[in-house]
């Protein structure tokens, strides 16, 4: 647990330092997503949202979003992880306030069918707009497009 | 070697001279037609060939090398190929307008030749008002680029043939004004006599200022590279000609390089002393300034970028028309000077 | 109104046009596709659109072992295949700890840097296209011709080596690779001054290119831009000093930065990192020692339990990899971060008010591979 989490657990009480070897890492509730990014990015400097991303654990029924975010240029790192109900993942957007997120989190919506609450234009970006399911579930079916078989 | 076509001329007016006045004046004209095209489609054709070198070895290439001794036979390939496209008509577009353009844009390119002295006594139709009506037929292939622009019905060919409108209106208006020097200077529009003008020294140390401005002018009149924003093959995909295919394409292709060809002639006659020069016959030499020029066009081509097309409106009307008054004012005062000082008199 | 005929003011209000620019495009690079909304020439709006080139490499990774994913990395940035390799390679190793033997390290970064060279060139020379410039494309063409070769001596492939393996390189360089790479950097300058000389010094360029596109710090960061095109905008930021990854803290290089932000800059930054790039192999070449190109590894790769996100400093920005093993022989998920994604983001922005002319330049700018955005 390093110094930063300290610092959040003091304006933020709910949220759970987690064990990672290389990068601080904190495990958020979704309803609390947008202040927290809000307080790294105003008060601890936090500029760039590097990678957005989700994970699906299909055993512990749940649907993890990553966020990693980073100090420029100083390269200093914060994971944040989100977790969600599988059945009704839903996440706060913050493209409004962090237009990198934008786009990422219409890949994430297209891919692993989370929900961003608040996003101007949640449509699909990889997939057709026609297609059914999200890939990158665990439990998506993988089969030929063409009707073969 | 001089006078091998006015003696072809001359023996056909002989075979012809005793019938009525109107066939002789037919057979005579289709005559000079022939002629014209056939100095149109040979040059095109080694125009295309000349321009694919060209832009090779600028660029460290050796251009087509595969079809006859170094690719000489290059433009025949091409030309076959292009014939054996399918004619394609898009459904949506307006059929007639669509098919006539091609067509139309050949009429002006091949009429300006007529006023072209290519050599000693070699010239088609020698107008009183040459230049003049070298000028006014050009405008005109604005409205074929339109005709096929609009009736593809597409909006890149739109675009272009928009693009096309405002670029050839506006270049007109130097194009016309730096020639005025010349017919200042000359006295004359008819371009026989403005060659004739140029027997001693020739145009261009007269008129630098001009011969710049009409090279800019005539680049942009005919659409070529740096100022070929109708095709704009980056952003606009080839503009009006979008959709055409096959022979129909290669019409406009043609009519690019006819266009490139009645320039260039247009150049030598005003600016660099026409046919005269010593030696070689006439016409020879005519031609080889001609294809100095055109290779001129062709450098400027191969090694500047594209411009943006406000850039390419202000730099006409706010650079280029100036110049060109400003240079006509010059040419006057030039003239009266002179006037003073050989004859004496204001 | 004699004629029998009124104007109504209103129906002759300008109207604009929807215009479908791509996927087939010459200019959209790959197949990207913008919806223009036009005014005239003038964008009033630009709708991204991407995922023509969508194959489930991320999908696809989890049902591979961990060394059968590295071919699938060269199809990211297929301009830059090694730096791929290099981030997902090392992504492994960083949660396998393995110790890269020194020659391996050193053979990596050449390869890295000449790969960051070759997308710096490709986007030189596509620039110049766009701007019609057309002979400018030949020198940067001829010289990553060069840079192909070497890695085709390496590997046996010149665009998708696959060269990087899990705990070193596929193979040795043979004994000519070094030469060949000398005279290819001793040629690298004339390259440099020809571009120059042909298109950065040109007023019609300069014309096309400055202000146009232009970006702010703020804004690029907001928009999570990174690599050269942040470096345009002022920022020294590179992940090669800033969180260094292999062994580049033991080599001296400047990250160079421009003002401006504008298409301009984002042209001569590329030029002036492969200046960079190349002071690197100088260096690289000077130390690298003999001894083996592969640590050992067991036969069966299998990760522990855990994740990790691994980043390096691709050619067009942060290329990062999210690793998450649930401790088998396959990855449970693999997320690439990719740089040209997420740069691609900023197009509604840039495009705004500009006309289609520069719309091209400032795709030409931004310089994505639609690889690596719908990977």
């Amino acid at each position: 647990m390093g110094e930063l989490t300290d610092k959040l657990k003091e304006v933020f009480p709910e949220i759970e330092p987690l064990e990672d070897p290389w990068v601080e890492t904190v495990g958020v509730p979704a309803t609390l997503l947008p202040q927290v990014v809000q307080e790294l990015r105003d008060k601890h400097g936090f500029n760039l949202l590097n990678c957005l991303t989700a994970v699906d654990y299909i055993d512990q029924g749940a649907i993890e979003v990553v966020y990693h975010l980073m100090k420029v240029p100083e390269a200093e790192e914060i994971r944040i992880k989100v977790k969600v109900d599988r059945d009704r993942p839903e996440v706060p957007s913050l493209a409004d306030r962090w237009p990198a997120a934008n786009v990422q989190e219409r890949e994430v919506y297209d891919l692993m069918g989370v929900i961003f609450t608040g996003h101007p234009n949640l449509k699909r970006i990889l997939c057709p707009d026609d297609f059914s399911g999200h890939p990158l579930r665990k439990d998506f079916q993988l089969k030929s497009a063409g009707g073969g078989e | 070697m001089e006078h091998i076509f006015t003696d072809l001329a001359a023996l056909v007016a002989g075979w012809v001279s005793g019938s009525p006045q109107w066939v002789q004046t037919l057979v005579m004209g289709c005559l000079y037609l022939i002629g014209v095209l056939t100095f149109i489609f040979l040059n095109c054709i080694f125009l295309i060939y000349l321009e694919r070198k060209v832009s090779a070895y600028i660029q460290q290439r050796l251009g087509p090398n595969r079809v006859g001794p170094r690719g000489i036979l290059q433009p025949v390939a091409d030309a076959l190929k292009l014939l054996g496209k399918e004619d394609i008509i898009p459904e949506k577009a307006d059929h007639w307008v669509f098919r006539l353009a091609p067509i139309i844009i050949l009429v002006p390119a091949i009429m300006v030749f007529a006023v072209i002295p290519f050599g000693k006594n070699m010239i088609p139709v020698d107008l009183n008002i040459g230049v003049f009506y070298f000028l006014a037929v050009a405008s005109t292939t604005t409205l074929a680029i339109l005709m096929g622009g609009w009736s593809s019905n597409n909006k890149y060919a739109l675009l272009g043939s928009m693009r096309a409108v405002a670029q050839i209106v506006s270049y007109e208006v130097p194009l016309a004004f730096s020639i005025l020097g010349v017919v200042m200077i000359a006295g004359s529009l008819k371009t026989s006599q403005i060659v004739a003008a140029q027997e001693n020294y020739w145009f261009i140390l007269l008129q630098p200022l001009g011969f710049l401005i009409y090279f800019i002018a005539a680049t942009a009149e005919v659409n070529r590279a740096p100022f070929d924003l109708v095709e704009g093959e980056q952003e606009i995909i080839a503009g009006p000609f979008i959709e055409y295919t096959g022979m129909r394409f290669a019409l406009f292709y043609l009519a690019e390089y006819a266009n490139l060809v009645a320039v260039s002639c247009l150049g030598v006659t005003l600016f660099l002393g026409g046919w005269h020069g010593p030696w070689l016959p006439s016409w020879l030499w005519f031609l080889i300034k001609v294809y100095i020029l055109i290779f001129v066009f062709m450098w400027t081509r191969w090694t500047f970028p594209r411009i943006r097309i406000d850039h390419f409106l202000d730099f006409n009307w706010k650079v280029l028309l100036p110049l060109a008054l400003v240079n006509i004012l010059l040419t006057g005062i030039g003239l009266k000077l002179y006037q003073y000082i050989t004859l004496g008199v204001w | 109104m004699a004629l029998g005929f009124r104007f109504d003011l209103e129906e002759l209000a300008a109207d604009t046009i929807m215009l479908n620019m791509g996927p087939q495009h010459p200019s959209t690079h790959g197949v990207y596709r913008a919806v223009l909304t036009l005014d005239g020439e003038k964008v009033v709006k630009l709708e991204n659109v991407v995922g023509y080139l969508h194959r489930g490499i991320e999908k696809l990774a989890e049902d591979r072992t961990y060394p059968q994913i590295i071919p699938y990395t060269d199809r990211l940035d297929y301009l830059s295949a090694m730096l791929n390799n290099l981030g997902y390679v090392q992504a492994v190793e960083k949660m396998m700890e393995i110790e890269v033997p020194e020659r391996a390290e050193h053979l990596r970064i050449i390869m890295a840097e000449l790969s960051r060279m070759a997308s710096h060139m490709v986007m030189i020379a596509s620039f110049s296209l766009d701007v019609a410039g057309w002979t400018a494309w030949f020198p940067p063409f001829r010289e990553r011709e060069k840079i192909l070769d070497l890695f085709e001596m390496a590997s046996g492939a010149r665009m998708l080596p696959a060269y990087m393996r899990i705990g070193g390189v596929a193979s040795d360089v043979p004994p000519k690779f070094f030469p060949a790479l000398e005279r290819f950097l001793d040629s690298l300058p004339e390259m440099i001054e020809e571009v120059k000389g042909l298109i950065v010094g040109n007023e019609i360029f300069i014309g096309r290119c400055k202000g146009v596109g232009k970006l702010d710090l703020e804004t690029a960061l907001a928009y999570g831009v990174t690599g050269p095109n942040l470096r345009a905008c002022g920022l020294a930021f590179d992940l090669r000093k800033a969180k260094p990854y292999g062994i580049y803290p033991r080599f001296e290089f400047d990250i160079p930065t421009l003002p401006n932000g504008d298409a301009y800059d984002r042209f001569v930054i590329r030029l002036l990192e492969i200046e960079q790039s190349a002071r690197i192999i100088r260096q690289a070449m000077a130390q690298i020692p003999e001894g083996p190109v592969q640590a050992k590894v067991p036969r069966a790769i299998k990760l522990p339990k855990g994740e990790v996100y691994h980043q390096i400093e691709s050619s067009k920005g942060i290329l990062g990899f999210y690793l998450v093993s649930d401790g088998g022989n396959k990855p449970y998920r693999l997320h690439i971060h990719s740089p040209s994604f997420v740069n691609l983001g900023i197009m509604p922005k840039l495009a705004e008010g500009a006309i289609i002319q520069d719309l091209v330049v400032i795709i030409a700018s931004i310089d994505f591979v639609m690889g690596e955005v719908d990977r």
